[in-house]
């Protein structure tokens, strides 16, 4: 859509949506920019819960009762939601997790057994969060296949060449990062997950960063599985999606057992419930899944167009602020990135800036952002992150350029 | 020890801005006894602290020496403020020291949780390290006892 058509945003009115917002902290409004971390949640979300356990409780699938069939209808009813969000028809293909890391988790252990083994290679790049590294490395361990790591320029990112050679030594997996959580790289996923499918090889994609700044589509990406976390899209913590194509669902075995993931128990053989069921054993997170429901109802509200029109202006205005501070570094400066800023500033400990800012009432996050081997590789400690979301304003950058400026002062 | 824990709490009461706190803590820091660079290895790093932090304790005649430091800055005021309360104190004492003056100062209730917990692992350390020289000198004082 054309900018110019786009109804004028007022900011304020956004921000009214998100309660927390107007929390105090240290007797001053929170400017809160630590949005890859947690996003804030709209009132329509608080209010969704609150209605689901006030009046709807009732465990899914196997009551015989009317309020089971209405919290059945809500948390299937939010199945077919997310599902639409992600592009996808078939809810068999959406398997409902407790959040990025279990997604990740359940295909390392499910598909990676069944297809992993010595001289396997599963290849993830450098700017990995730990969630898909570890569960990786577990599973390597137990079938002896091996990690390929590719690697990141110096300005953040994937080093595409090395990514070809890395396919051209043969994959069996290969699991990126959409969006990097460090750094705000959007990853050219399209274009790798074509080139992987060339050679035969199936992609994971962590979606954990991208789904809350932009559309995905996951049928026009083509990958074969894709995950990410309710909670930063503005959803309860928790919660989360695997996207996985059918066929390959269909063939794994299951990685949880326990009740409703089965068709039918008996001590000499028990046969599993059909997709997605096969993966969620036990009670669900259900106001999770109606809550993640609400969440990207209010979202399609706001609408993407509005969001990353707001969020590209934050992220121009907040390179340009932190930008006119002496000694300032910017870690990853991609092309192509979500409005992430991770910094330096001169020679002080991002440990330092953050508990400054903090005094400040900005909420930052600091430290290595659970991707230690990407720091090492930028050969840095850690970085202070300011993460913005579309609910921010340019006051809340004015805030935070001041506190940094306050912070590299008192650190001299 | 009580002493100097009590001219911490009535410094830090002198300010009513955090900030002005942080940076006294800071200044604080810049008098550490630094560790010889030689020891900032990981037998002596404590772990839990989102900084590095290198801590080592020497026996001066039953009485403990630190050396500390950190890379960030804070982290080396906080270490500096505890040091500065134990420092060459009896190792029986230190294993057995009142950190409340922390409380006193504000400083446990106002730190982040990443923070706090860095802080309860120096003084956790602290305490082993005072608790192990306590020992072996009680271990020697039997030995000469009985002899």
């Amino acid at each position: 859509m054309d900018p110019a058509t786009l109804p004028r945003i007022d900011p304020d009115t956004l921000r009214a949506d998100f309660p927390a917002l107007s929390t105090h902290v240290y007797d001053t409004t929170v400017a809160y920019l630590d949005n890859a971390a947690t996003a804030q949640k709209p009132r329509a979300v608080i209010d969704r819960i609150s209605r689901y356990y006030e009046s709807e409780n009732a465990n899914v699938h196997r009551g015989v009762h009317a309020m089971s069939q209405v919290a059945t209808n809500a948390y299937e009813g939010a199945r077919a939601g997310i599902g639409a969000f992600l592009g996808v028809d078939d809810v068999g293909e959406i398997v409902f997790t407790r959040g990025t890391t279990e997604a990740i988790n359940l295909v390392a252990s499910s598909w990676g057994r069944l297809h992993l083994h010595p001289g396997a290679n599963v290849v993830v790049t450098e700017m990995e969060h730990h969630s898909n590294i570890v569960p990786w490395q577990l599973i390597c361990q137990e079938t002896g296949a091996s990690l390929r790591v590719v690697r990141v320029t110096d300005e953040g990112e994937i080093d595409y060449e090395d990514y070809e050679r890395a396919l051209a030594e043969g994959a069996a997996l290969v699991s990126i990062v959409h969006v990097s959580n460090t750094l705000g790289t959007i990853n050219p996923v399209e274009r790798m997950i074509d080139d992987a499918h060339g050679l035969g090889v199936p992609v994971l994609v962590d979606g954990a960063q991208a789904v809350p700044h932009g559309p995905v589509d996951v049928k026009a990406l083509g990958c074969d599985f894709y995950c990410f976390s309710s909670h930063k899209l503005f959803g309860p913590t928790g919660f989360g999606v695997l996207y996985g194509r059918r066929e390959l669902l269909e063939s794994m075995p299951p990685w949880q057992g326990g009740g409703d993931m089965i068709e039918e128990v008996d001590f000499d053989g028990t046969t599993y419930n059909h997709l997605p069921h096969k993966f969620e054993a036990g009670t669900p997170h259900i106001a999770g899944a109606i809550g993640l429901a609400a969440a990207i109802a209010y979202v399609r509200g706001v609408g993407f167009d509005t969001i990353q029109q707001v969020e590209a202006d934050l992220l121009a205005y907040t390179v340009e602020r932190l930008g006119d501070i002496g000694g300032i570094r910017f870690v990853g400066t991609a092309r192509r990135k979500t409005s992430v800023v991770s910094f330096l500033v001169g020679e002080t400990h991002p440990y330092d800036v953050g508990s400054i800012l903090d005094r400040l009432g900005v909420a930052v996050r600091t430290g290595h952002h659970c991707t230690q081997p990407l720091m090492k590789r930028l050969g840095i400690p850690g970085t202070v992150r300011a993460s913005m979301s579309f609910y921010n304003t340019r006051g809340d950058i004015d805030r935070l350029a001041e506190g940094v400026e306050r912070a590299a002062a008192m650190l001299s | 020890m009580e002493q100097e824990a009590q001219a911490l709490v009535d410094e830090f009461a002198m300010f009513d801005d955090w900030m002005d706190k942080y940076q006294y803590l800071i200044d604080m820091g810049a008098g550490l006894p630094r560790i010889d660079d030689a020891y900032k290895t990981d037998e002596y790093r404590i772990s839990g602290c989102q900084a590095q932090v290198w801590l080592r304790a020497e026996d001066n005649d039953g009485r403990i020496r630190f050396t500390a430091d950190s890379d960030a800055q804070i982290t080396r005021g906080l270490i500096a403020m505890l040091i500065r309360v134990l420092n060459n104190q009896p190792a029986r004492d230190v294993a057995q020291a009142d950190v409340s003056f922390l409380d006193g100062i504000g400083m446990k209730d106002h730190l982040s949780p990443t923070r706090k917990n860095g802080l309860d692992s120096m003084i956790k350390q602290i305490r082993l390290y005072a608790a192990a020289l306590a020992a072996k000198h009680n271990t020697t004082s039997q030995h000469r006892a009985t002899t």
